[in-house]
C-alpha cells in the first residue's frame, strides 16, 4: 500500500518535474559569470606584472700596485653627503695649501631637481649630447647604421682632449659618497648621468682631505 | 506577429561566450601569474629610468634598509648544488629532502649555523622568522663563499648544457651569470659599499643595480 502511494505521489512528483524541465532548458549562467568575473579580477591584482628593471653598471677594479694616478681632464667630482645634500668642484682637488700654491677647492652646493644637477651636467656636456642628438637623427633617417651608430656615439662620450682643435675631453664624472648618504641618492646621480649621456663615470672612495673640506662645507 | 512573439520569448541574454571568455581569460592570468613567494625581506627599490630587464642567469642580493644581506640564485639545479658546496665548506649535512625544501625557497639571509634549522622551519613561523644576514665580514665571508659557489656551479652547469647542445647537434646560447644587486632606497650607502666590497674581492665588477621604472627622464 505504502508503496503504491509512493509510487502514485512519485508519478504525480515526475508529472510536475516534466513540465518544469519543458518550461526551462537553459541553465541560468549569470552566477557562472559571477564566478569567472571574481576569479578573473583576483588573478589580475595578484599577479605581478612588474618585471624588475635594471640598470647595468661597472665598478672600477682594485689598481695596480705600480698604478699612477692619471691627470682626468674634463672632471666633475660630485659628492653626497646626509638629507640629500649633493655638491661637487670641478677639475683636480686642490687641498689648503697645497705644494702648487693653487687656491683651495671649493664645494657648490647643488639639489636632484631639475634646475640643479640636471642642468649642471646638460651644460658641461652640451657637445655630447648636441653629437648624439645629431647621430640619432640620422640613425631615424637611416642615413648611418645600427652599429656605426654606437661605435660614434661611444667615441664621443670617451674622446679625447685635442688641443690643436680646441677640443675638450669627454666629461667624466666622479660619485663619492660618505656615511650620510642613502643608495637612492647614488642611484639618482647614476641615472642622471644616464639621462644626460656622461659615458664615462666611476663611483669611488672620497679621499681624507675631500672629506675634510665636505664635512666642514655641508655643517 | 511573427517578430512581436520571439522577442517576447527571449528576454534574457545568452550568457555562454561571455562565460567562455571570463574563463578564457581567467586560465590566462592563472597560467601566466607567477605567484609571489613571501620573501624573507622587504625591499623598496628607487626609480630610474633604466629600462633593462633582469637577465635570466643571476645570483640577487638583496640589502635590507639596515644593510643585511640576502642570497638567493634563481637556477634550481645550480641552487642545490651551490647548498651542496656550502655544507661541505661549512661541514654540515642536509638531507635530501632539507636540499629539495632549499631549492623552492627565496632570498635567505641566515648565517650557515642557522641554516638547517630555517629551512626545516613550517612555511609560516618562516616568514615570522627575522634574519639576520648573510656575515660578510673577512674572518667569516659567508656571503663570498655563497657568491663564489654559485658561479662555479653556474659554470659548470653552462658547460654541461654546452656540451650535451653539442653531442645533439644543436645549437646552444650562452647566457653568463649576472650578479644583480636589490637595496632599499633608504640603506646607508656605505652598507651597500661594503657588499659590493665583496664582489670586488672576487674580482667581480660587472653588477645589475634593481631599480623600479621611472617615467621620463625629468626627475619628480
Amino acid at each position: 500500500m505504502a508503496d503504491v502511494n509512493t509510487g502514485d505521489g512519485g508519478g504525480g512528483g515526475k508529472h510536475a518535474k516534466k513540465r518544469a524541465k519543458k518550461s526551462s532548458t537553459r541553465i541560468d549562467m549569470t552566477p557562472m559569470v559571477d564566478l569567472a568575473f571574481l576569479l578573473l579580477t583576483f588573478f589580475v591584482l595578484t599577479s605581478t606584472f612588474a618585471k624588475p628593471k635594471t640598470m647595468e653598471i661597472n665598478f672600477p677594479a682594485k689598481p695596480p700596485i705600480d698604478f699612477k694616478p692619471q691627470k682626468v681632464n674634463n672632471a666633475i667630482t660630485v659628492f653626497l653627503t646626509k638629507d640629500n645634500g649633493i655638491y661637487y668642484y670641478n677639475g683636480e682637488f686642490y687641498p689648503v695649501g697645497n705644494e702648487k700654491g693653487v687656491p683651495p677647492t671649493t664645494l657648490t652646493k647643488t639639489d636632484f631637481s631639475d634646475e640643479g644637477l640636471h642642468k649642471l651636467l646638460l651644460d658641461r656636456n652640451k657637445r655630447t649630447i648636441d653629437v648624439i642628438a645629431k647621430l640619432t637623427d640620422q640613425l631615424k633617417k637611416k642615413e648611418i647604421a645600427d652599429t656605426t651608430f654606437k661605435r660614434l656615439v661611444r667615441l664621443e662620450k670617451g674622446r679625447k682632449q685635442d688641443v690643436a682643435r680646441g677640443i675638450e675631453a669627454g666629461l667624466t664624472v666622479l660619485i663619492k659618497a660618505d656615511d650620510g648618504a642613502v643608495y637612492k641618492n647614488v642611484i639618482d646621480v647614476v641615472d642622471e648621468l644616464n639621462i644626460c649621456n656622461v659615458g664615462i663615470y666611476a663611483i669611488i672612495d672620497m679621499g681624507a682631505k675631500e672629506l675634510e673640506l665636505l664635512q666642514a662645507t655641508s655643517k | 506577429m511573427a517578430e512581436v512573439s520571439s522577442s517576447k520569448g527571449s528576454p534574457s541574454l545568452d550568457m555562454t561566450p561571455m562565460v567562455d571568455l571570463a574563463f578564457l581569460l581567467v586560465t590566462f592570468f592563472m597560467l601566466t601569474a607567477t605567484s609571489r613567494v613571501s620573501e624573507p625581506v622587504v625591499v623598496d627599490t628607487p626609480s630610474s629610468t633604466a629600462d633593462k630587464l633582469l637577465p635570466k642567469n643571476v645570483v640577487l642580493i638583496s640589502i635590507d634598509q639596515a644593510g643585511k644581506p640576502f642570497y638567493n640564485i634563481n637556477n634550481g639545479d645550480v641552487r642545490k648544488k651551490t647548498l651542496q658546496k656550502m655544507a661541505q665548506q661549512y661541514k654540515i649535512e642536509f638531507t635530501q629532502q632539507e636540499i629539495e625544501t632549499f631549492s623552492g625557497m627565496t632570498s635567505i639571509g641566515v648565517p650557515m649555523a642557522s641554516l638547517k634549522k630555517y629551512i626545516n622551519m613550517e612555511d609560516a613561523d618562516r616568514v615570522k622568522a627575522k634574519s639576520p644576514g648573510i656575515p660578510y665580514d673577512s674572518t667569516n665571508n659567508e656571503l663570498g663563499n655563497w657568491i663564489r659557489f654559485g658561479q662555479i656551479e653556474a659554470a659548470r652547469q653552462a658547460k654541461a648544457e654546452r656540451e650535451r647542445a653539442e653531442t645533439l647537434g644543436r645549437e646552444f646560447k650562452y647566457e653568463p651569470l649576472r650578479f644583480a644587486i636589490k637595496a632599499d632606497a633608504k640603506t646607508n650607502y656605505i652598507a651597500v659599499k661594503d657588499i659590493i666590497k665583496v664582489f670586488t674581492d672576487m674580482e667581480i665588477y660587472s653588477f645589475n643595480l634593481i631599480t623600479d621604472l621611472e617615467e621620463g627622464p625629468a626627475e619628480e
